[in-house]
């Protein structure tokens, strides 16, 4: 009764085939079935946010969406984020701002923030923080993760 | 805390959707967002046999809004009906519905069906006496008005074999003010109690009448009618709230918390009330 699914997902710019069962988890098919663990599983029950990853450029919970539903869309995951010239301007500004210290909710944010300051290119501290309310930091106490995306926009302003 | 196995289906248009959903009857179970059911998957408190997964079928990604109101198709995103922004207390409400990273994948039906008592959607959809449309294989669709949608807590009239394809929100009067407060342990979190206020004015800009529902004290939305008398509030909802105590606050505070939104939604909705009215009378 529970048959398997071919699918096909195009991750990171490029199509990846996965046979899956229908209860497959995205998140687990992005770390199990392709081998891609910068996506991080924390709660999974979408309460942490570590596994948010961008559908079609939007910010979703891996973990709240079956692989079988998201079948032939665009998924970009932290190991997508980064482009020819090195870190993207969202992860070096999470770099020098010190907005991580252990790092395993460190892929949801950048994933979250990427998408955040596309939308909205030059956010308040108010918009910020309820941009990234669905992602929880036990480290930094958040004030350094603000600064970071406060500095992102600046070099994703000095770079357009 | 992964999903027990099930058999997924994935049918292309709304007719083969019911027609999978008549087969499965009380075995299956429709998923649209997923941001309530996958949770309840992975945690084992559901485990259907079939997953009717209706996210291909884009008739129902519809936002449709008219001179009587708002229908919401069951494919309708949280964010998107939010950004349509095609009604003032359904906005008011999806601000306070869980994170924005939730709200692009949950949809305003899926609210609607999965019917927590202390969701924000049932509530609105209880002040404005909305209805939902709910299709089955080989019938016409029935509307049921919220006061006979919601019975109890997770529990709607949604039969077996039946997909939820649309909700109305009725437009609001002119004169009309909304708001909807509420209060969580954490943002984003359920609320421990919340209301939300319709409030319409007659042509000497006084209250006309007054609309309450407050979540989190019940099985379901409770709707207050106030009719005219809207400094009542906070007293007219601890009359008639009778909430439970669990490990996030007791009974007592849930109905004190009750009656103190219920006054600031009220004079809220007041004041924006007023605020639309000049508004109105200017245009």
């Amino acid at each position: 009764m529970t048959a398997e699914h071919e699918i096909t997902l195009v991750v990171n710019g490029a199509a990846r085939r996965a046979r899956v069962p229908g209860r497959r988890l995205l998140s687990d098919c992005l770390r199990h079935d392709l081998g891609l663990t910068g996506t991080h599983v924390g709660c999974e029950h979408g309460v942490c946010g570590c596994c948010t990853v961008l559908l079609d450029g939007e910010p979703v919970r891996s973990c709240l969406t079956l692989a079988v539903t998201v079948d032939g869309r665009e998924i970009t995951t932290v190991e997508g984020l980064a482009g020819p010239g090195g870190l993207s301007p969202v992860q070096r500004a999470f770099a020098e701002c010190h907005a991580l210290q252990c790092g395993f909710c460190t892929p949801g944010f950048l994933c979250t923030v990427t998408a955040l300051l596309r939308e909205r290119p030059a956010p308040t501290d108010e918009e910020i923080r309820e941009g990234i309310s669905g992602n929880l930091c036990r480290c930094t106490g958040y004030q350094n993760i603000v600064k970071a995306v406060h500095r992102a926009a600046e070099l994703l302003a000095e770079e357009s | 805390m992964k999903p027990p196995p099930f058999s997924h289906h994935a049918p292309r248009d709304l007719g083969e959707a019911l027609e999978v959903l008549a087969g499965a009857g009380p075995r299956g179970k429709v998923l649209a967002g997923g941001q309530s059911l996958i949770p309840m998957l992975n945690m084992r408190l559901a485990a259907p046999e079939h997953v009717i997964d209706i996210n291909r079928l884009e008739e129902l990604d519809t936002v449709e809004a008219g001179p009587d109101g708002v229908t919401v198709g069951a494919l309708a995103r949280h964010a998107r009906v939010a950004r349509a922004g095609v009604h003032p207390l359904l906005g008011q409400a999806l601000r306070l519905v869980a994170h924005p990273v939730i709200r692009n994948r949950g949809t305003v039906v899926g609210s609607l069906v999965h019917a927590d008592p202390a969701a924000e959607l049932p509530a609105a959809l209880a002040v404005l006496g909305g209805s939902v449309r709910l299709a089955r294989a080989g019938a016409a669709p029935r509307d049921v008005a919220a006061a006979e949608f919601f019975t109890g807590p997770m529990e709607s009239a949604l039969r077996p074999g039946e997909l939820a394809v649309s909700a109305r929100f009725p437009a609001l009067p002119p004169r009309t003010g909304t708001a909807f407060t509420e209060v969580s342990r954490r943002h984003g979190d359920y609320a421990l109690a919340g209301v939300c206020a319709v409030v319409t004015l007659d042509d000497d800009l006084r209250v006309a009448s007054a609309r309450l529902a407050c979540i989190g004290v019940g099985p379901v939305p409770l709707v207050v009618d106030l009719g005219a008398d809207w400094k009542r509030a906070a007293d007219a909802v601890r009359e008639r709230a009778e909430p439970d105590g669990d490990v996030h606050a007791t009974a007592a505070y849930r109905l004190h918390l009750a009656g103190v939104l219920a006054r600031r939604a009220v004079e809220q909705a007041v004041e924006r009330a007023i605020g639309r009215a000049a508004r109105e009378a200017a245009a």
